[in-house]
This record gives C-alpha cells, structure tokens and sequence, in this order.
C-alpha cells in the first residue's frame, strides 16, 4: 500500500471519480472562533471562514493570498480536518469527507500539509529517517517497508540518504529541514498538499531549489496543490488558479495569468499594487491600500472591504456582493466589478 | 579595462546638505575590520569575517545575502547584543563617535535606545504581552530621560501618531495581542522611535508582513527616516524590499562583505557572480514550466572556511586562482565594489 509507484502507472488506480471530477470541492464552509468579548463575560464570534466555496481541479496549483488574518491558515487546517468546521460541505474525488466514501483515516493519507515553519513541526529527538518514516508504520507499514520508503522519499526530495538519514533536525539548514517536511508529507502517498507559507521562511536560491522540487514531484506523483502564501512572484510562479480572500471571504477566485493581469476587485486590485520591483526605479510613493482591516469580530453588514474601497457608495453598506460567475471561470464579488473592470 | 584600484568602502556624500560648520561630513556609523567567532567545545563558527562599511548620517543601507551569511550578526555586533561568554569579537564599531566594543555594560545600556535602536522580524519578540503599548513606550522615554509620567504619555500619543496608528488615543492601553500584525510592527517602531536614535538597526521588520501591510511599512519608514533624519540599517533576504528602501546596498556571503555600492548598481548592475546567482534565482515572473535558475553545491561551512574565495566551490566562472587565494573588495566603477579576482573579464 505505501511502496506504490506512481510514476510508472499510467493511470492511477487511486482515481475514483475520473479526470473530471474535481480532487476537492468545498461547499459554504464556515468556521467562527468564540473569543472574550469586550463586555464582562460575553462572547464574541471571530468569522475566521464566512462561507467560503470552491473546487480544486486534479492535478492543478490553487494558490491563495491575502491579508494577515484573513483566514488562509484557518481554511487550511479545516481542509486537513485538524479543526471542526462550524458548517460546509467538503468532497474529495467524489467521496464527502466524513462519510462510507471518503472516511478521515482515508483523507489523512490523500490529503497532508506542509507549514511555515520548518523547525518546530519536526520532532528534535527523532532522526529524519524515523520522523519520514513515522507516518508509514502508524499507518501499518513493517518497519523495514517504513524505512526503504523514507529512504526513497529522501532520494526524491535531493538529500542523500547516506549523509541525512541519520541525522537530527539541529543539523539541518532552514531549506534541508523544510525538504524533510515534505518528505514527511509525501510519506503516505498523498494526491494533495496543503503548503501554508512553505517557502517563506527560506532565502532565495533556497527558495528556488524548494520550488523546482515541488514542481517536479507535482509531475512525478501528479499532486494536486493548495499553495497558501504572501509572495505574490512566487504564487503567479507556481499557481494554475488563485483565490483571494479578504475577511474570511473569497472577493475573487480564477486563472492567475488574467488575475495578475487584469485583476478586478478593487482589493485584489490594491494587493497587487503592492508588489515591489526589483529595481530601485520603479519605487512605491504611496501605500496602494491604506487603513486597517475593520473588526473581524462581528464584522458590519455589506461589503467587509468597503471601509478601505475608493469605489465604495450606499449599496456596498448594505448588500453584500456575492462571489459572481464571469467569463471564463472567473469570479468577483463586487457590485461594480463590471462598471470598474477597466478602472 | 577598468582599473583594478582598491577604493574604500565608504561612500562619498555629495549629496549631502552641510551641517553648519562642520566642514565634512564624517560617518554616523564605521564598521574596521570586525570579526565575530562564537566558541563552543566542539567548533567554532566564523561568523563575520572582516566586515568594514562605513554609513553617513541619514543614509539606508541594505544587507542581504543568504541564511547564516552574518547578517543578523553583524547587527547585534553593532548593539552589542551578542552572548559576551562565548562570543569573540574584534575590530573596530564606532557609532556616532562611541567606540562600541569599549564601552562599559553600563554605558552600552545607555547607548541603546538613546543612540541605536533595532527592530525585529517578529514583533511579539520585541514587545511585552503582560504591558499596554502606552506603558512600553513611556517605560522606553523614561528609562532615558527624566520626564513625568505625564509628559511621557503625551510623548507616547505623539509617537503613535508619529507612527500613523488609527485612534491612537485607544490604542495607548491596547495590549500587543489586541493589534493586529501591521499595527504591532507600527507599534514596535514607536517603541524604536522612542528616545529619537540617530541609528535604527531593522533587522527583516517586514518579512511576516503580507503585500498591503509591507508596503505600508515601508513607506512610513522611509518617511520617518527622513523626518528624523536618521541613518538605517536594513537587514533583508527580499530583492523588493532592498529595492524599495536602500541607498546603499552590502551583500555579505560567508561572513564578509562580496559587494557593496548604490540600490542602483548592485541590483541593476551586480557584478559579483554571487550577487548574480542570487538575483537570478529570485522568482519574478519567469516562464511557468521553466526550473528556476540555483545556485548549486551548499551553503559554505562556517565551521571550516576555505581557503581562497569562499563562493569559489560554487560559482560558475571560478579559476584555481580563486581557490588559492581570497580576493579584497576592489572598484568596479566609482563606489561600487566587489570582492571577485575575475571582476574585469566578467560582462
Ligand atoms: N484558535 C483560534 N481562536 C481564536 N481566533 C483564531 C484562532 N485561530 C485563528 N483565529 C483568528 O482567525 C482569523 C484568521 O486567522 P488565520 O490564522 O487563518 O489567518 P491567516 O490568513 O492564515 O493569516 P497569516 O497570513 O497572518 O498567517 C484571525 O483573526 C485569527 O486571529
Ligand atoms: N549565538 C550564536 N552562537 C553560535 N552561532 C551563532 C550564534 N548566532 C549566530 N550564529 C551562527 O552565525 C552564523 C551567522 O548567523 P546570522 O544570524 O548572522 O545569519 P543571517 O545572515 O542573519 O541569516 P538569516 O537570513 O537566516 O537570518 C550562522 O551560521 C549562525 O548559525
Ligand atoms: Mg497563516
Ligand atoms: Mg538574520
């Protein structure tokens, strides 16, 4: 079960719902945190996830930016279910999780994340061989399967078995140690990973080493990814698609190349006004988005951007905009996404 | 063919405005020669290796370079921050006239915060979660001159506002964990900003920021830094956020300084074939289903510094001369340099 060869089978046999069927779709998922209140012993709702829905194509990069704060990590984790979303539907390859079809054990091994930061989700006294091999064996796996497979993993992600396998993470540099959390992903097969802030902690030519090693294992074991990050060169790089979220909402979701392009919610719009050149003569002036995120706590009615929109007007005080359909697969939600589409 | 002269580092500032009667203007900060090792039973960690730079008042000045080059090091030299039982230090640091490394505890506790400050990548670090944003900066402004709780929070309200934090009034009895992450590294900056350094040390402030937020940082500190007229050193592993913000840019790689000159000529015309490597392997919008260009081989051993140039073992045009002996920084063009024996036959 875990030495499974992707690579060489043309078709993969862990493929249910056929080339069409999106890997995963979410359905109206929320998820509110209870905090403290402001008055004495009253509670307050973090909308941390407000009714988020969208569909993860096999095989393809959704990549996911936005704000500090506005959920990306939180969708991430209700995703691998390591919290309980408040409410939403979630299917994987046609199963809906927590069902006969797609039960937790079974998405744990299609479905594994990667977090930011590299050190501390290692364990200190475990060997990289024991950490990779870790997952395997809790999963069933001989001790001697366990270890040829950690040992293979090692190989694929480019570190030497003979000088690594026996070493602990305090020996590792940022860009080894993150490699070996990938390798720990990849332990059980997956056909999906969630990467949350993977590669910012790295440096550049680090970065780009990590980023050429995700690209080929997406082709060698045809992974499916969610790539959550605040680098937005390094999201048009390896993204197919891009959602972004504002306040716990999607305010636009479609192909990176017309996003980047043309972007049309005004935030999307602000965010990648925000990019910084790499030369010295193309300077930012002025802040592109200015102001603070209101209160997620309880957030007003209408738009959650509007407070910070320059195109705000009544309508966006009072009606929120739903996430609209446009051409080719693209949607916004914005009331005047059309009338300002070239603004 | 250029001339193979060694120049100083130190930048001429022709664009400076004379300050009175001060003939000429002399550095805010001079860094001779440091090394820094730290000792431990096993190994010791060649850190920084003969560092010298020299920054004019009210200039920025960038350092990049990749993870575990020095960078942060030579900072918390600069602060004397640096662990005194097992680090070895020598060199010279001199900082508004005071030679750092002489200083009594007592004396470099005064300097600090008065003349230096430093801000961190992560502000939660910087900031105490049990004291209100209002009471840290009093505490700051107090522990350096004796004013009355008063005027200290009337000063604290102005660095918020200094800062540009939304009702600022408020936010004086906020708590670090009730702000959000860019108005905590605004925050931290008014804590810095306190005692009005001549020096800001800022060390990756905005590396856990995202793209609104950075920018926002950014902008203000550049305006800061120019209201207050102070000189800044700005640590960053993040082309854009040189870009943005330098006047100057270092580029240290294994603890030593391979290339120094203006945002301009390092970014636009490096010439370190270090300088180069990292700049190609920055993502910026190359071709999807292209690898990214690296740099091959690892990072060097700062445990086991080899002999010669210490990029040599992977950089793509090196010669047995590179393997031999180590280069010095010499000029590429008028206050760029570069430590690299193959400068003149690279284009
Ligand atoms: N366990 C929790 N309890 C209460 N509030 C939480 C909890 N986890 C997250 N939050 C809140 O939910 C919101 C979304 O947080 P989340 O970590 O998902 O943001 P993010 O988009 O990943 O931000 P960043 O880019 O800074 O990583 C924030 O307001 C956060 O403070
Ligand atoms: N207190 C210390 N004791 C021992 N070694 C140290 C200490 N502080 C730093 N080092 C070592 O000194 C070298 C330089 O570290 P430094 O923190 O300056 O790197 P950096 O350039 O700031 O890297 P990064 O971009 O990852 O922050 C590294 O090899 C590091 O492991
Ligand atoms: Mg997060
Ligand atoms: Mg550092």
């Amino acid at each position: 079960m875990f030495l499974v060869d992707t690579t060489s089978t043309a078709t993969d046999e862990r493929d249910v719902g056929g080339a069409a069927q999106p890997m995963l779709i979410v359905r109206d998922l929320k998820k509110h945190f209870a905090v403290r209140g402001a008055a004495v012993r009253s509670t307050a709702r973090v909308h941390a996830v407000d009714g988020v829905s969208f569909t993860v194509a096999k095989g393809e990069t959704l990549g996911v930016v936005g704000e500090s704060g506005c959920g990306k990590s939180t969708l991430g984790k209700l995703l691998m279910h390591l919290i309980d979303a408040d409410s939403g539907e979630l299917i994987f390859d046609g199963g809906a999780i927590g069902t006969r079809d797609m039960p937790l054990t079974q998405l744990r091994r299609n479905l594994q994340m990667v977090f930011q930061d590299s050190s501390s989700s290692l364990n200190p006294r475990l060997s990289i061989e024991t950490s990779i091999a870790y997952g395997p064996r809790v999963h069933g796996a001989s001790a001697s399967e366990a270890k040829a497979k950690a040992r293979d993993l090692l190989v694929r992600v480019g570190l030497r078995p003979d000088i690594f396998a026996g070493r602990y993470p305090h020996e590792l540099s940022g860009g080894q140690k993150q490699r070996v959390n990938i390798a720990r992903a990849l332990a059980l097969d997956p056909r999906m990973i969630i990467l949350d802030e993977s590669v910012s902690a790295l440096d550049k030519s680090v970065e780009a080493q990590v980023l050429n090693l995700l690209r080929r294992l997406r082709e060698d074991l045809r992974l499916t990814y969610i790539f959550i990050s605040h680098d937005l060169n390094v999201v048009q790089y390896i993204s197919d698609r891009v959602l972004v979220m504002y306040m716990g909402k999607i305010v636009e979701i479609g192909a990176v190349d017309e996003i980047y392009r043309r972007p049309r919610h005004p935030y999307t719009k602000a965010l990648l006004r925000s990019r910084l050149s790499s030369s010295p003569d193309e300077r930012i002036k002025l802040a592109p988005l200015t102001g603070d995120p209101p209160n997620p706590i309880n957030p007003p009615p209408g738009c959650r951007f509007r407070a910070r929109c320059p195109h705000a007007r009544d309508l966006c005080a009072t009606a929120e905009p739903v996430l609209e359909d446009g051409a080719t697969g693209r949607k916004v939600a914005c009331h005047f996404a059309e009338e300002l589409a070239d603004a | 063919m250029r001339n193979l002269q060694t120049t100083s580092v130190a930048p001429v500032a022709k664009d400076m405005p004379l300050a009175g009667k001060i003939p000429v203007v002399s550095p805010l900060a001079r860094v001779k020669d440091l090394n820094v090792q730290f000792r431990s039973r096993d190994a010791t960690v060649h850190a920084v290796n003969g560092v010298s730079f020299d920054l004019m008042p009210r200039d920025v000045l960038c350092i990049i370079g990749e993870s575990g080059s020095g960078k942060s090091v030579t900072m918390k030299s600069m602060m004397r921050l640096l662990p005194p039982k097992k680090t070895v230090m020598t060199g010279e640091i001199e900082v508004n006239g005071h030679k750092v490394l002489d200083l009594s505890e007592r004396q470099i506790r005064h300097l600090r915060g008065a003349e230096i400050s430093m801000i961190f990548q992560e502000p939660m670090t910087a900031l105490d979660p049990v004291y209100t944003i209002g009471r840290q900066i009093t505490e700051a402004i107090r522990a350096h001159e004796p004013v009355t709780t008063s005027e200290a929070r009337r000063r604290a309200l102005e660095l918020l506002e200094l800062v540009r934090i939304p009702s600022a009034v408020s936010r004086l009895d906020a708590y670090p964990h009730e702000l959000s992450g860019g108005l905590r590294q605004r925050a931290m900056i008014a804590v810095a900003l306190s005692c009005k350094p001549k020096l800001l040390l800022a060390d990756e402030p905005t590396t856990a920021l995202d793209a609104t937020v950075q920018i926002q940082v950014l902008v203000l500190l550049r305006q800061l830094q120019d209201e207050l007229g102070m000189g800044v050193i700005f640590v960053t592993h993040d082309i854009g956020v040189a870009a943005q913000i330098a006047d100057k840019i270092a580029v240290m790689y294994a603890g030593e300084i391979v290339e120094f000159g203006s945002a301009r000529d390092v970014l636009v015309n490096p010439a370190h074939p270090y300088t180069r490597a990292m700049l190609a392997s920055t993502v910026h919008g190359q071709a999807r289903d292209a690898d990214l260009p690296v740099i091959p081989g690892d990072p060097a051993d700062l445990r086991r510094l080899v002999a010669g140039c210490r990029f040599a073992p992977r950089c793509g045009v090196s010669k047995s001369l590179c393997l031999e002996r180590a280069p010095s920084l010499v000029g590429v063009a008028a206050h760029h340099d570069a430590a690299c024996h193959l400068i003149n036959s690279l284009t």
